[in-house]
């Protein structure tokens, strides 16, 4: 009897494992196909897709709206650029391993503080709070640059193994940072979904769904709610120290709220009702992001309407879409 | 009059300038919130457009050789210009949303935050717009031994005439009864056979009004720059989040409190001046999450 059901389990799991592997093998083999420049896209597209992955924890799963997440996300890219300034070693690891603490215990912070609130206090105070750090950043310019940011060399990987100078530097640099990224992004997702999945993922989706029978099973309901916001802060910090050394430089941009609204903008578009959503969701936006600005002088208008059009006609997002239409046809075919 | 006294009331004057434009903003948005629910993220940018309107218009007034004193009469139509795109938008893009989640609203007003955005800079391209003629047919004063321009006190003048014509439209007509019945139970409301979707419209036109009547009358003492609504529309959300979403007394208590700290601010801490604004906002909604006088 139990391991029938675990064999059905298996079964149900064994599509989407596979459509990952195949998935996985493009992604291997892309950069023997394109160019750098569709490298390097694609490179900030799965950096885009780890940030609203964290995000979705928090409104698709936990069902609270942050529109402050530019602060973790900026807190990462500038913990890299201060790491860079006062401490010296130019190694990815070592961003990694100061930046991703350092988001976490900021993310812990800010959560602590806001999930006192939900709905739209609980928007309104995670936007204030990265406000704040965003004028930091701006006014405290003897520290963080104000307006100009800071710069960031090309960091060497894989403990040093791999650095980066010469003629085609650039070049190796950018593949080879894909690889990079897309190992950590494997990881990212697996982490991510045994999150979900777990009984741990179960509560928060209780709590979404029905706070008040959630606190009657006896959920702790605002420490489910933090800890949630604190996995989800450091995966959106996570994306940031990834994306500063491929951006070469911070700015104080990352940390506005106009920014925060892109990462709601992004897992939106993907969909925010399933796990899949802000993965396609990063890598299109970005797509979307650098081609209006390519097309363009008034990228802005085009991606502001692309997103009330959105919103307006595809609430559900690409997946959310995608889903329902294949959900038609297989029905029809039955 | 000494010197010290003479900047001392040049700095109150500015602070109850930024403060009137201040409360007309605020007002607008938490009109808008209290009436309809909705926290309207376009809301600065339309402060803009009624700052950029105003100035084109005065720009074409000039050309056309309007004399100086009717020239005053086009920072009302630079407000109402507003007011219509309001009326235009509500039915169009905001009414469709009523009946789903908060998050959709919110989307839906960045959109258009970042449509009217552009549509500023396409129209009127990024060389700031200025109508400071208007302030220059006003004389300036002395105060003690310093100039001070007398425009500025028709700014707070304005500001303090909005503020009591808005309480007396919503504490003592009609409307204004109306107006908070919709607020208070939209669905009770329209089963009394109240025409719910006129009040909304209502509602947010004169939410639009009072931003665009904010930039009309700030455009003549600072020029219309690209991105002065994406600041102003932070600096509201404390205003309001300070005095309470939804509350008139809030947003004209939080738009003294904010502009008194933040000339302060400038004159004492440059550098911590707009952080130490959020935080206490922070420190607001943590204590008394409806702000001061919310009732939300």
């Amino acid at each position: 009897m139990k391991t029938d059901v675990i064999s059905r389990r298996d079964r149900s799991l064994l599509g989407p494992a596979a459509v990952s592997a195949a998935i996985l093998l493009v992604a291997i083999l892309l950069p023997s196909f394109v160019g750098t420049y569709q490298i390097q896209l694609v490179t900030y597209g799965l950096i885009a897709a780890i940030a609203a992955l964290g995000f979705n924890l928090l409104l698709g799963y936990t069902g609270l709206l942050s529109f402050g997440h530019s602060a973790y996300f900026g807190i990462g890219a500038y913990t890299v650029a201060f790491v860079v300034q006062y401490l010296g070693p130019h190694s990815m690891e070592f961003y990694l391993l100061v930046g991703i603490p350092v988001v976490a215990v900021m993310s812990a912070l800010f959560g602590y503080i806001c999930v006192r609130h939900t709905r739209i206090f609980f928007g309104i105070l995670t936007l204030a709070l990265s406000q704040v750090v965003y004028s930091l950043a701006l006014k405290l310019y003897w520290v963080t640059g104000g307006s100009d940011g800071l710069r960031i060399p090309r960091p060497t990987l894989v403990l040093g193994l791999l650095s980066f100078s010469g003629a085609h530097g650039f070049q190796q640099f950018i593949t080879s940072y894909y690889y990079y990224v897309l190992a950590i992004f494997v990881v990212a997702i697996i982490f991510m979904w045994v999150i979900v999945h777990s009984p741990f993922g179960k509560a928060l989706q209780a709590i979404r769904d029905n706070e008040v029978r959630a606190r009657f099973l006896g959920l702790r309901i605002r420490r489910f709610r933090w800890i949630s916001f604190l996995i989800s802060g450091t995966f959106t910090g996570l994306a940031g120290i990834l994306w500063v050394p491929l951006n070469g430089l911070t700015t104080p941009d990352v940390l506005y709220w106009t920014f925060s609204g892109e990462i709601v903008f992004t897992t939106l578009l993907g969909g925010f009702r399933n796990f899949t959503g802000p993965i396609v969701g990063g890598i299109v936006f970005t797509y979307l992001r650098t081609y209006a600005v390519a097309t363009t002088e008034y990228w802005q208008l085009l991606l502001g309407a692309v997103l009330v059009a959105l919103v307006l006609l595809l609430p559900t997002g690409i997946v959310g879409a995608l889903s329902k239409a294949g959900q038609r046809l297989s029905e029809r075919k039955r | 009059m000494g010197e010290a006294v003479a900047i001392l009331t040049i700095q109150i004057l500015n602070s109850l300038l930024y403060c009137s434009v201040l409360f007309l903003i605020a007002a607008g948005l938490s009109l808008i919130f209290g009436v309809m629910r909705i926290v309207n993220l376009a809301h600065g940018s339309l402060y803009a457009v009624g700052a950029y309107v105003t100035a084109w218009l005065v720009g074409r007034g000039i050309a056309l050789g309007v004399p100086l004193g009717w020239l005053f009469l086009l920072v009302p139509v630079g407000a109402l210009s507003v007011a219509l795109i309001g009326i235009v938008i509500e039915p169009l893009l905001l009414r469709p949303f009523y009946r789903r989640a908060e998050e959709y609203q919110l989307l839906v007003t960045f959109g258009l935050f970042q449509i009217l955005e552009d549509m500023m800079r396409l129209i009127w391209g990024g060389t700031p717009l200025s109508a400071d003629t208007l302030m220059d047919a006003l004389p300036i004063m002395r105060i003690g031994g310093l100039f001070y321009p007398a425009y500025n006190l028709v700014v707070i003048a304005i500001g303090a005439v909005a503020a009591v014509v808005l309480w007396a439209v919503i504490y003592h007509t009609k409307f204004g009864v109306l107006l908070r019945a919709t607020s208070q139970d939209r669905r009770m409301a329209s089963a009394l056979g109240l025409n719910v979707g006129l009040v909304y419209v209502l509602a947010f036109a004169i939410g639009c009004f009072m931003a665009g009547l904010g930039g009309a009358i700030v455009v003549p003492t600072q020029a219309a720059v690209l991105g002065m609504g994406v600041d102003a529309l932070i600096i509201a959300f404390v205003v309001v989040v300070i005095g309470g979403l939804g509350s008139l007394k809030g947003a004209l208590v939080g738009a003294v409190v904010v502009s008194f700290v933040r000339t302060a601010g400038i004159q004492f801490f440059p550098e911590l001046e707009l952080a130490v604004l959020y935080l206490i906002a922070a420190l607001v909604l943590l204590v008394r999450p409806t702000g001061l006088f919310g009732t939300a």
